[in-house]
Protein backbone atom coordinates (compact mmCIF):
# COMPACT_ATOMS: atom_id res chain seq x y z
CA UNK A 1 0.00 0.00 0.00
CA UNK A 2 1.10 3.23 -0.57
CA UNK A 3 0.85 6.46 1.83
CA UNK A 4 -0.09 8.46 -1.53
CA UNK A 5 -3.42 9.48 -2.77
CA UNK A 6 -2.24 9.58 -5.94
CA UNK A 7 1.19 8.57 -7.16
CA UNK A 8 1.94 9.24 -10.71
CA UNK A 9 5.38 6.91 -11.91
CA UNK A 10 6.62 8.23 -15.63
CA UNK A 11 2.83 8.44 -16.74
CA UNK A 12 2.37 9.08 -20.56
CA UNK A 13 -1.07 9.71 -21.66
CA UNK A 14 -2.02 10.04 -24.99
CA UNK A 15 -5.18 11.64 -26.68
CA UNK A 16 -6.20 10.76 -30.39
CA UNK A 17 -2.82 9.06 -30.63
CA UNK A 18 -1.66 12.81 -29.68
CA UNK A 19 1.07 12.66 -26.38
CA UNK A 20 -0.62 15.23 -24.18
CA UNK A 21 1.83 14.48 -20.88
CA UNK A 22 4.69 12.79 -21.27
CA UNK A 23 6.95 10.84 -18.31
CA UNK A 24 5.07 12.25 -15.66
CA UNK A 25 5.93 11.70 -12.25
CA UNK A 26 4.38 13.13 -8.92
CA UNK A 27 3.06 12.37 -5.39
CA UNK A 28 -0.42 13.65 -3.93
CA UNK A 29 -0.80 13.23 0.00
CA UNK A 30 -4.07 12.44 1.19
CA UNK A 31 -5.96 15.35 2.49
CA UNK A 32 -4.06 18.29 0.10
CA UNK A 33 -5.61 20.64 -1.91
CA UNK A 34 -3.55 20.69 -5.02
CA UNK A 35 -4.92 23.25 -7.95
CA UNK A 36 -3.69 22.24 -11.36
CA UNK A 37 -3.27 24.14 -14.01
CA UNK A 38 -1.43 25.16 -17.68
CA UNK A 39 -2.74 26.38 -20.96
CA UNK A 40 -5.61 25.13 -23.13
CA UNK A 41 -4.68 21.61 -24.33
CA UNK A 42 -1.96 21.13 -21.73
CA UNK A 43 -3.78 18.07 -20.17
CA UNK A 44 -5.79 18.86 -17.30
CA UNK A 45 -8.97 17.32 -18.20
CA UNK A 46 -7.10 13.85 -19.59
CA UNK A 47 -4.83 13.84 -16.25
CA UNK A 48 -8.21 13.68 -14.18
CA UNK A 49 -9.60 11.19 -16.45
CA UNK A 50 -6.37 9.02 -16.31
CA UNK A 51 -7.25 9.05 -12.33
CA UNK A 52 -10.80 8.54 -12.80
CA UNK A 53 -9.58 5.02 -14.63
CA UNK A 54 -11.66 6.55 -17.94
CA UNK A 55 -8.30 6.75 -19.85
CA UNK A 56 -5.60 4.55 -19.43
CA UNK A 57 -1.68 5.66 -19.51
CA UNK A 58 0.23 4.60 -22.61
CA UNK A 59 3.12 4.10 -20.46
CA UNK A 60 3.63 4.75 -16.82
CA UNK A 61 1.71 3.46 -13.43
CA UNK A 62 -0.86 5.87 -11.76
CA UNK A 63 -2.07 4.70 -8.11
CA UNK A 64 -4.41 6.16 -6.16
CA UNK A 65 -4.86 5.53 -2.71
CA UNK A 66 -2.61 2.35 -3.84
CA UNK A 67 -4.64 1.20 -6.38
CA UNK A 68 -4.79 1.09 -9.99
CA UNK A 69 -7.89 2.72 -11.04
CA UNK A 70 -10.33 1.25 -13.38
CA UNK A 71 -14.14 2.75 -15.03
CA UNK A 72 -16.28 3.10 -11.97
CA UNK A 73 -13.89 3.89 -9.34
CA UNK A 74 -15.50 4.40 -6.21
CA UNK A 75 -13.04 6.39 -4.42
CA UNK A 76 -13.28 9.46 -6.48
CA UNK A 77 -15.86 11.94 -7.13
CA UNK A 78 -16.01 13.84 -10.42
CA UNK A 79 -17.03 16.54 -11.40
CA UNK A 80 -16.80 17.08 -14.96
CA UNK A 81 -16.42 20.27 -17.29
CA UNK A 82 -18.74 19.31 -19.85
CA UNK A 83 -22.27 19.29 -18.48
CA UNK A 84 -25.09 17.30 -19.63
CA UNK A 85 -27.85 19.29 -21.75
CA UNK A 86 -30.68 18.33 -19.93
CA UNK A 87 -30.38 20.97 -17.35
CA UNK A 88 -33.22 22.65 -18.73
CA UNK A 89 -36.17 21.37 -17.55
CA UNK A 90 -38.18 21.70 -14.41
CA UNK A 91 -37.16 18.54 -12.42
CA UNK A 92 -35.97 19.50 -8.90
CA UNK A 93 -32.44 20.50 -7.70
CA UNK A 94 -32.70 16.98 -5.59
CA UNK A 95 -33.85 14.67 -8.02
CA UNK A 96 -30.74 15.72 -10.52
CA UNK A 97 -28.79 14.88 -7.59
CA UNK A 98 -30.35 12.26 -7.47
CA UNK A 99 -30.38 10.81 -10.37
CA UNK A 100 -26.61 9.85 -9.34
CA UNK A 101 -26.91 7.83 -6.85
CA UNK A 102 -26.32 4.07 -7.14
CA UNK A 103 -27.36 5.17 -10.90
CA UNK A 104 -24.88 2.59 -12.67
CA UNK A 105 -26.93 0.06 -11.95
CA UNK A 106 -30.09 -1.41 -13.52
CA UNK A 107 -33.16 -0.87 -12.11
CA UNK A 108 -36.19 1.30 -11.05
CA UNK A 109 -34.79 5.25 -10.38
CA UNK A 110 -36.10 5.62 -6.88
CA UNK A 111 -33.72 5.76 -4.11
CA UNK A 112 -34.11 3.54 -1.12
CA UNK A 113 -34.24 5.53 2.40
CA UNK A 114 -30.37 4.65 2.29
CA UNK A 115 -29.52 6.13 -1.04
CA UNK A 116 -32.05 8.88 -0.01
CA UNK A 117 -30.70 10.04 3.04
CA UNK A 118 -27.35 10.19 1.36
CA UNK A 119 -28.54 12.30 -1.10
CA UNK A 120 -29.91 15.05 1.83
CA UNK A 121 -26.12 14.57 3.27
CA UNK A 122 -24.48 15.41 0.09
CA UNK A 123 -27.04 18.49 -0.66
CA UNK A 124 -26.79 19.42 3.09
CA UNK A 125 -22.77 19.59 2.40
CA UNK A 126 -22.64 21.85 -0.33
CA UNK A 127 -25.59 23.82 1.54
CA UNK A 128 -27.81 23.79 -1.49
CA UNK A 129 -31.25 22.32 0.66
CA UNK A 130 -32.72 25.96 -0.55
CA UNK A 131 -31.78 25.04 -4.21
CA UNK A 132 -32.83 21.35 -4.13
CA UNK A 133 -36.39 22.02 -4.27
CA UNK A 134 -36.14 24.92 -7.37
CA UNK A 135 -36.33 23.48 -10.57
CA UNK A 136 -33.55 23.00 -12.67
CA UNK A 137 -34.08 25.36 -15.34
CA UNK A 138 -34.48 28.20 -12.71
CA UNK A 139 -30.82 27.87 -11.34
CA UNK A 140 -27.72 30.04 -12.15
CA UNK A 141 -24.53 28.47 -13.39
CA UNK A 142 -23.21 28.86 -9.95
CA UNK A 143 -25.76 27.14 -8.10
CA UNK A 144 -26.19 24.55 -10.75
CA UNK A 145 -22.06 23.65 -9.81
CA UNK A 146 -23.24 23.48 -6.26
CA UNK A 147 -25.88 20.37 -7.28
CA UNK A 148 -22.72 18.95 -9.38
CA UNK A 149 -20.39 19.08 -6.51
CA UNK A 150 -23.30 17.57 -4.35
CA UNK A 151 -23.40 14.88 -7.22
CA UNK A 152 -19.17 14.32 -7.07
CA UNK A 153 -19.48 13.92 -2.93
CA UNK A 154 -22.43 11.08 -2.99
CA UNK A 155 -20.37 8.30 -2.12
CA UNK A 156 -18.35 9.77 0.29
CA UNK A 157 -15.24 9.66 -1.80
CA UNK A 158 -11.82 10.43 -0.47
CA UNK A 159 -10.79 11.84 -3.69
CA UNK A 160 -12.71 14.83 -5.55
CA UNK A 161 -11.56 15.41 -8.62
CA UNK A 162 -13.07 18.70 -10.53
CA UNK A 163 -12.88 20.09 -13.60
CA UNK A 164 -13.29 23.49 -14.18
CA UNK A 165 -15.63 24.45 -11.43
CA UNK A 166 -15.28 28.01 -12.12
CA UNK A 167 -16.00 28.47 -15.55
CA UNK A 168 -18.16 30.85 -16.69
CA UNK A 169 -18.71 31.88 -13.20
CA UNK A 170 -18.41 35.83 -11.79
CA UNK A 171 -16.01 36.55 -9.26
CA UNK A 172 -18.91 36.66 -6.20
CA UNK A 173 -19.51 32.76 -7.46
CA UNK A 174 -16.03 31.57 -7.80
CA UNK A 175 -15.30 32.57 -4.37
CA UNK A 176 -17.88 30.67 -3.10
CA UNK A 177 -17.28 27.49 -5.03
CA UNK A 178 -13.72 27.60 -3.83
CA UNK A 179 -14.87 28.46 0.20
CA UNK A 180 -16.74 25.64 -0.16
CA UNK A 181 -14.39 22.80 -1.58
CA UNK A 182 -11.71 24.18 1.05
CA UNK A 183 -14.15 23.40 3.88
CA UNK A 184 -15.49 20.46 2.42
CA UNK A 185 -11.74 19.13 1.99
CA UNK A 186 -10.72 20.78 5.60
CA UNK A 187 -13.84 18.79 7.18
CA UNK A 188 -13.99 15.72 5.34
CA UNK A 189 -10.31 15.25 5.45
CA UNK A 190 -10.52 14.56 1.02
CA UNK A 191 -7.65 14.76 -1.66
CA UNK A 192 -9.07 17.68 -4.07
CA UNK A 193 -7.88 18.35 -7.57
CA UNK A 194 -9.19 21.47 -8.45
CA UNK A 195 -8.04 22.54 -12.41
CA UNK A 196 -8.72 26.11 -13.40
CA UNK A 197 -7.65 28.82 -15.74
CA UNK A 198 -6.74 31.36 -13.45
CA UNK A 199 -4.38 31.02 -10.47
CA UNK A 200 -5.61 33.82 -8.22
CA UNK A 201 -8.89 32.67 -7.13
CA UNK A 202 -7.18 29.41 -5.87
CA UNK A 203 -4.34 31.34 -3.73
CA UNK A 204 -5.83 31.07 -0.17
CA UNK A 205 -7.24 27.91 -0.70
CA UNK A 206 -4.89 25.03 -2.66
CA UNK A 207 -1.94 23.27 -1.26
CA UNK A 208 0.06 22.79 -3.98
CA UNK A 209 0.36 23.92 -7.28
CA UNK A 210 0.21 21.19 -10.23
CA UNK A 211 1.47 22.71 -13.42
CA UNK A 212 1.07 21.22 -16.58
CA UNK A 213 2.93 22.38 -19.41
CA UNK A 214 3.87 20.99 -22.91
CA UNK A 215 3.80 17.51 -22.03
CA UNK A 216 5.90 18.09 -18.42
CA UNK A 217 4.43 18.51 -14.95
CA UNK A 218 5.78 20.48 -12.01
CA UNK A 219 4.31 20.12 -8.30
CA UNK A 220 5.25 22.18 -5.23
CA UNK A 221 3.81 25.05 -3.60
CA UNK A 222 2.96 28.28 -5.08
CA UNK A 223 6.03 30.04 -4.21
CA UNK A 224 7.83 27.00 -5.64
CA UNK A 225 6.38 26.44 -9.06
CA UNK A 226 5.31 30.13 -9.95
CA UNK A 227 8.62 31.09 -10.90
CA UNK A 228 9.88 32.82 -13.55
CA UNK A 229 12.59 30.24 -13.59
CA UNK A 230 9.84 26.78 -13.33
CA UNK A 231 7.72 28.10 -15.85
CA UNK A 232 9.92 29.24 -18.49
CA UNK A 233 11.47 25.96 -18.49
CA UNK A 234 8.03 24.47 -18.52
CA UNK A 235 7.16 26.44 -21.42
CA UNK A 236 10.34 26.63 -23.10
CA UNK A 237 10.05 30.29 -23.64
CA UNK A 238 10.81 33.05 -21.13
CA UNK A 239 8.49 33.62 -18.66
CA UNK A 240 7.63 36.54 -15.73
CA UNK A 241 6.09 36.52 -13.04
CA UNK A 242 4.33 39.61 -11.28
CA UNK A 243 3.11 39.58 -8.14
CA UNK A 244 0.78 42.84 -7.70
CA UNK A 245 -1.30 43.61 -4.30
CA UNK A 246 -1.11 39.63 -3.48
CA UNK A 247 -2.52 38.76 -6.79
CA UNK A 248 -0.04 36.61 -9.56
CA UNK A 249 0.20 37.38 -13.01
CA UNK A 250 2.26 35.14 -15.29
CA UNK A 251 3.57 37.04 -19.14
CA UNK A 252 5.51 35.75 -21.71
CA UNK A 253 6.95 37.39 -24.42
CA UNK A 254 3.93 36.72 -26.23
CA UNK A 255 1.31 38.19 -23.48
CA UNK A 256 -0.10 37.52 -20.72
CA UNK A 257 0.20 33.51 -20.06
CA UNK A 258 -1.87 33.55 -16.60
CA UNK A 259 -4.44 36.13 -15.75
CA UNK A 260 -8.24 36.72 -14.89
CA UNK A 261 -8.97 36.44 -18.56
CA UNK A 262 -12.01 33.95 -18.80
CA UNK A 263 -11.53 31.10 -21.60
CA UNK A 264 -14.38 28.85 -22.06
CA UNK A 265 -13.30 26.97 -24.97
CA UNK A 266 -11.02 23.96 -23.87
CA UNK A 267 -10.91 21.23 -26.73
CA UNK A 268 -11.13 17.87 -25.75
CA UNK A 269 -12.49 14.88 -27.31
CA UNK B 1 -71.54 2.02 -25.54
CA UNK B 2 -69.43 -0.74 -23.52
CA UNK B 3 -71.74 -2.70 -24.32
CA UNK B 4 -70.09 -3.60 -27.63
CA UNK B 5 -67.08 -5.97 -27.56
CA UNK B 6 -65.48 -3.71 -30.20
CA UNK B 7 -65.53 -0.57 -27.94
CA UNK B 8 -64.02 -2.87 -24.61
CA UNK B 9 -61.30 -3.84 -27.00
CA UNK B 10 -60.82 -0.32 -27.81
CA UNK B 11 -60.50 0.87 -24.60
CA UNK B 12 -58.30 -1.66 -23.57
CA UNK B 13 -55.96 -1.71 -26.51
CA UNK B 14 -55.92 2.12 -25.88
CA UNK B 15 -55.38 1.91 -22.30
CA UNK B 16 -52.11 -0.80 -22.72
CA UNK B 17 -50.77 1.65 -25.10
CA UNK B 18 -51.39 4.36 -23.57
CA UNK B 19 -49.40 3.43 -20.08
CA UNK B 20 -46.41 2.19 -22.03
CA UNK B 21 -46.51 5.84 -24.54
CA UNK B 22 -46.75 7.88 -21.10
CA UNK B 23 -43.64 5.90 -19.44
CA UNK B 24 -41.98 5.56 -22.90
CA UNK B 25 -42.47 9.10 -23.81
CA UNK B 26 -41.41 10.79 -20.57
CA UNK B 27 -37.95 9.96 -20.84
CA UNK B 28 -38.01 10.37 -24.72
CA UNK B 29 -38.83 13.92 -24.00
CA UNK B 30 -36.65 14.09 -21.41
CA UNK B 31 -33.41 12.93 -23.77
CA UNK B 32 -34.85 15.45 -26.20
CA UNK B 33 -35.46 12.77 -28.72
CA UNK B 34 -39.02 13.39 -29.81
CA UNK B 35 -37.83 13.15 -33.27
CA UNK B 36 -36.00 9.65 -32.90
CA UNK B 37 -39.76 8.22 -31.68
CA UNK B 38 -41.05 9.85 -34.85
CA UNK B 39 -38.18 8.81 -37.52
CA UNK B 40 -38.66 5.16 -35.88
CA UNK B 41 -42.68 5.34 -36.64
CA UNK B 42 -41.74 6.01 -40.79
CA UNK B 43 -39.33 3.12 -40.57
CA UNK B 44 -42.38 1.58 -39.67
CA UNK B 45 -44.95 2.15 -42.08
CA UNK B 46 -42.38 0.16 -44.45
CA UNK B 47 -42.21 -2.61 -42.41
CA UNK B 48 -46.12 -2.58 -41.74
CA UNK B 49 -46.62 -2.45 -45.39
CA UNK B 50 -44.15 -5.15 -46.04
CA UNK B 51 -46.21 -7.30 -43.51
CA UNK B 52 -49.26 -7.05 -45.25
CA UNK B 53 -47.53 -7.71 -48.48
CA UNK B 54 -46.27 -10.94 -47.26
CA UNK B 55 -49.94 -11.79 -45.69
CA UNK B 56 -48.74 -11.31 -41.95
CA UNK B 57 -50.00 -8.41 -39.60
CA UNK B 58 -49.23 -4.96 -39.96
CA UNK B 59 -48.04 -4.72 -35.88
CA UNK B 60 -45.01 -7.65 -36.50
CA UNK B 61 -43.62 -5.77 -39.67
CA UNK B 62 -44.09 -2.97 -37.52
CA UNK B 63 -42.01 -4.06 -34.52
CA UNK B 64 -38.97 -5.66 -36.59
CA UNK B 65 -38.55 -2.71 -38.74
CA UNK B 66 -38.60 -0.10 -35.41
CA UNK B 67 -36.45 -2.15 -33.81
CA UNK B 68 -34.43 -2.72 -36.75
CA UNK B 69 -33.62 1.05 -37.13
CA UNK B 70 -33.31 1.65 -33.34
CA UNK B 71 -30.19 -0.22 -32.50
CA UNK B 72 -28.76 1.05 -35.62
CA UNK B 73 -29.32 4.45 -34.18
CA UNK B 74 -28.27 3.72 -30.70
CA UNK B 75 -25.51 2.56 -32.44
CA UNK B 76 -24.24 5.33 -34.32
CA UNK B 77 -25.54 7.33 -31.76
CA UNK B 78 -24.03 11.26 -31.80
CA UNK B 79 -22.79 10.91 -35.52
CA UNK B 80 -25.88 11.09 -36.34
CA UNK B 81 -27.29 14.75 -34.86
CA UNK B 82 -24.73 16.16 -37.72
CA UNK B 83 -25.96 13.95 -40.41
CA UNK B 84 -29.99 15.17 -40.41
CA UNK B 85 -30.03 15.34 -44.14
CA UNK B 86 -29.05 11.60 -44.55
CA UNK B 87 -31.37 10.51 -42.08
CA UNK B 88 -34.20 12.62 -43.77
CA UNK B 89 -33.21 10.52 -47.31
CA UNK B 90 -33.56 7.26 -45.66
CA UNK B 91 -36.63 7.94 -43.64
CA UNK B 92 -38.26 9.22 -47.26
CA UNK B 93 -36.92 5.68 -48.52
CA UNK B 94 -38.93 4.28 -45.40
CA UNK B 95 -41.99 5.88 -46.89
CA UNK B 96 -41.44 5.25 -50.56
CA UNK B 97 -40.78 1.73 -49.88
CA UNK B 98 -44.37 1.45 -47.80
CA UNK B 99 -46.00 3.32 -50.78
CA UNK B 100 -44.39 0.44 -53.13
CA UNK B 101 -45.31 -2.00 -50.91
CA UNK B 102 -49.58 -0.88 -50.82
CA UNK B 103 -48.94 -0.85 -54.46
CA UNK B 104 -48.32 -4.21 -55.20
CA UNK B 105 -50.64 -5.10 -52.85
CA UNK B 106 -53.28 -3.47 -54.00
CA UNK B 107 -56.70 -5.16 -53.02
CA UNK B 108 -56.89 -3.23 -49.43
CA UNK B 109 -56.44 0.76 -50.14
CA UNK B 110 -58.10 1.11 -46.62
CA UNK B 111 -54.85 -0.80 -44.90
CA UNK B 112 -52.85 2.49 -46.37
CA UNK B 113 -55.20 4.87 -43.87
CA UNK B 114 -55.19 2.00 -40.69
CA UNK B 115 -51.29 2.30 -40.83
CA UNK B 116 -50.72 6.02 -41.46
CA UNK B 117 -53.54 7.33 -39.00
CA UNK B 118 -54.60 4.06 -36.81
CA UNK B 119 -57.67 2.82 -36.18
CA UNK B 120 -58.23 1.84 -32.41
CA UNK B 121 -62.05 0.93 -32.99
CA UNK B 122 -60.71 -1.87 -35.45
CA UNK B 123 -58.74 -3.44 -32.98
CA UNK B 124 -59.14 -7.30 -32.61
CA UNK B 125 -58.67 -9.54 -30.03
CA UNK B 126 -55.59 -11.46 -31.29
CA UNK B 127 -53.86 -7.71 -31.45
CA UNK B 128 -55.10 -6.73 -28.11
CA UNK B 129 -53.48 -9.78 -26.84
CA UNK B 130 -50.55 -9.02 -28.38
CA UNK B 131 -50.04 -5.41 -27.15
CA UNK B 132 -50.78 -6.43 -23.77
CA UNK B 133 -47.47 -9.08 -24.67
CA UNK B 134 -45.47 -5.75 -25.91
CA UNK B 135 -46.71 -3.37 -23.00
CA UNK B 136 -45.63 -6.06 -20.13
CA UNK B 137 -41.90 -6.91 -22.28
CA UNK B 138 -41.17 -2.68 -22.73
CA UNK B 139 -42.34 -1.63 -19.54
CA UNK B 140 -39.97 -4.56 -18.07
CA UNK B 141 -37.17 -3.55 -20.25
CA UNK B 142 -37.70 -0.08 -19.02
CA UNK B 143 -38.07 -0.65 -15.37
CA UNK B 144 -34.72 -2.53 -16.12
CA UNK B 145 -32.67 0.40 -17.62
CA UNK B 146 -34.73 3.17 -15.94
CA UNK B 147 -32.04 3.78 -13.44
CA UNK B 148 -29.03 4.19 -15.56
CA UNK B 149 -31.14 5.68 -18.33
CA UNK B 150 -32.06 8.56 -16.26
CA UNK B 151 -28.47 8.95 -14.77
CA UNK B 152 -26.93 9.21 -18.41
CA UNK B 153 -29.51 11.17 -19.32
CA UNK B 154 -29.04 14.22 -16.77
CA UNK B 155 -25.11 13.62 -16.15
CA UNK B 156 -23.87 11.33 -18.94
CA UNK B 157 -20.74 12.45 -18.22
CA UNK B 158 -20.55 11.66 -14.50
CA UNK B 159 -22.46 8.42 -15.89
CA UNK B 160 -19.54 7.31 -17.90
CA UNK B 161 -17.07 8.31 -15.25
CA UNK B 162 -18.91 5.74 -13.22
CA UNK B 163 -18.90 2.95 -15.44
CA UNK B 164 -22.34 3.49 -17.08
CA UNK B 165 -22.21 2.23 -21.10
CA UNK B 166 -23.86 5.27 -22.72
CA UNK B 167 -24.29 3.40 -25.94
CA UNK B 168 -25.57 0.60 -24.72
CA UNK B 169 -28.53 2.18 -22.09
CA UNK B 170 -28.85 4.46 -25.37
CA UNK B 171 -29.30 1.46 -27.69
CA UNK B 172 -31.70 -0.68 -25.10
CA UNK B 173 -33.60 2.68 -24.52
CA UNK B 174 -34.36 3.12 -28.15
CA UNK B 175 -35.60 -0.72 -28.41
CA UNK B 176 -37.86 -0.14 -25.90
CA UNK B 177 -39.03 3.22 -28.04
CA UNK B 178 -39.60 1.20 -31.11
CA UNK B 179 -41.79 -1.33 -29.07
CA UNK B 180 -43.63 1.45 -28.02
CA UNK B 181 -43.90 3.48 -31.11
CA UNK B 182 -44.52 -0.02 -32.94
CA UNK B 183 -47.57 -0.32 -30.13
CA UNK B 184 -49.15 3.75 -30.60
CA UNK B 185 -48.93 3.05 -34.20
CA UNK B 186 -51.95 0.84 -33.61
CA UNK B 187 -53.81 3.46 -31.93
CA UNK B 188 -53.16 6.62 -33.46
CA UNK B 189 -51.16 5.31 -36.27
CA UNK B 190 -47.54 6.24 -38.01
CA UNK B 191 -48.03 9.84 -38.13
CA UNK B 192 -49.75 10.63 -35.31
CA UNK B 193 -47.04 9.16 -32.76
CA UNK B 194 -46.39 12.47 -31.68
CA UNK B 195 -49.90 12.84 -29.64
CA UNK B 196 -49.33 9.70 -27.77
CA UNK B 197 -45.65 9.82 -26.86
CA UNK B 198 -44.36 13.19 -26.84
CA UNK B 199 -47.46 15.17 -26.26
CA UNK B 200 -48.63 13.73 -22.37
CA UNK B 201 -45.41 13.70 -21.67
CA UNK B 202 -43.97 17.10 -22.46
CA UNK B 203 -46.93 18.53 -20.54
CA UNK B 204 -46.15 16.06 -18.05
CA UNK B 205 -42.54 17.59 -18.00
CA UNK B 206 -43.83 20.94 -17.75
CA UNK B 207 -45.98 20.03 -14.82
CA UNK B 208 -44.30 18.43 -12.34
CA UNK B 209 -40.46 18.54 -10.63
CA UNK B 210 -39.96 14.98 -9.53
CA UNK B 211 -39.18 11.91 -11.37
CA UNK B 212 -41.90 9.85 -10.44
CA UNK B 213 -44.83 12.43 -10.84
CA UNK B 214 -43.50 13.27 -14.40
CA UNK B 215 -43.43 9.70 -14.70
CA UNK B 216 -47.04 9.29 -13.11
CA UNK B 217 -48.77 12.26 -14.44
CA UNK B 218 -47.29 11.08 -18.03
CA UNK B 219 -49.54 7.59 -18.01
CA UNK B 220 -52.27 9.44 -16.49
CA UNK B 221 -52.65 12.05 -19.20
CA UNK B 222 -51.92 10.09 -22.21
CA UNK B 223 -54.86 7.26 -20.62
CA UNK B 224 -57.25 10.23 -20.18
CA UNK B 225 -56.13 11.57 -23.77
CA UNK B 226 -56.76 8.04 -25.14
CA UNK B 227 -59.76 7.41 -23.86
CA UNK B 228 -61.14 10.93 -23.94
CA UNK B 229 -60.88 9.99 -27.94
CA UNK B 230 -62.00 6.32 -27.97
CA UNK B 231 -65.35 7.83 -26.03
CA UNK B 232 -65.78 11.13 -28.59
CA UNK B 233 -65.19 9.15 -31.38
CA UNK B 234 -68.07 7.10 -30.37
CA UNK B 235 -70.35 9.70 -29.71
CA UNK B 236 -70.01 11.64 -32.84
CA UNK B 237 -68.49 9.34 -35.09
CA UNK B 238 -65.31 10.75 -36.11
CA UNK B 239 -62.11 9.15 -36.34
CA UNK B 240 -60.33 8.45 -32.85
CA UNK B 241 -56.99 9.57 -33.76
CA UNK B 242 -58.33 12.97 -34.53
CA UNK B 243 -59.81 13.48 -30.95
CA UNK B 244 -57.01 11.67 -28.93
CA UNK B 245 -54.41 14.34 -30.58
CA UNK B 246 -57.08 16.94 -30.73
CA UNK B 247 -56.87 16.61 -26.69
CA UNK B 248 -53.09 15.70 -26.43
CA UNK B 249 -52.65 18.86 -28.73
CA UNK B 250 -55.20 20.99 -25.75
CA UNK B 251 -53.15 19.74 -22.81
CA UNK B 252 -49.90 20.33 -24.19
CA UNK B 253 -49.95 23.31 -24.89
CA UNK B 254 -52.26 24.38 -21.67
CA UNK B 255 -49.69 23.08 -19.73
CA UNK B 256 -47.38 25.86 -21.46
CA UNK B 257 -49.59 28.71 -20.99
CA UNK B 258 -49.03 27.62 -16.95
CA UNK B 259 -45.63 28.84 -17.16
CA UNK B 260 -45.08 31.27 -19.51
CA UNK B 261 -41.78 32.32 -18.88
CA UNK B 262 -39.91 28.75 -18.50
CA UNK B 263 -36.65 29.27 -18.47
CA UNK B 264 -34.42 32.45 -16.68
CA UNK B 265 -31.57 33.69 -18.64
CA UNK B 266 -28.75 31.42 -17.09
CA UNK B 267 -26.14 34.18 -18.91
CA UNK B 268 -27.29 36.85 -17.05
CA UNK B 269 -28.20 35.64 -13.62
CA UNK B 270 -24.31 35.26 -13.23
Amino acid sequence: MSAHAIALDRVTLARDERVVLSEVSAAIMPGEFVGVFGPNGAGKTTLLQAILGILRPTAGEIRVFGQIPARGFREAGYLPQQRGSATDVRLSGRDFVASAVDGERWGLPFPSRCASAEVDRAIATVEAQALAERPLCELSGGELQRLLLAQALLGRPKLLLLDEPLISLDPHFQQSIVALVKRIQQTEGVTVLFTAHELNPLLGAMDRVLYLARGRAALGSVDEVITAEVLSRLYETPIDVLRVNGRIVVVSAEGVVEADAHRHDEHHA
Amino acid sequence: MLEYEFMRTAFLAGGVVAIVGGAVGYFLVLRNLAFAGHALSHVGFAGATGSVLLGLTPLWGLVAFTLAAAIAMGWLGTRLRSRDVAVGIILSLALGLGVLFLYLYSTHATQATTILFGNVLGVGLDTLWALLALSVLSLAALAFISRPLLFATLAPELAEAKGVSLRLVSILFLAVVAIAVAEAAQVVGVLLIFALMVGPAAASLRLTSSVSWGIGLAVLLALAETWAGIALAYATDWPASFWIVLSSCIVYFGSAIKRPQRQVDREHTD
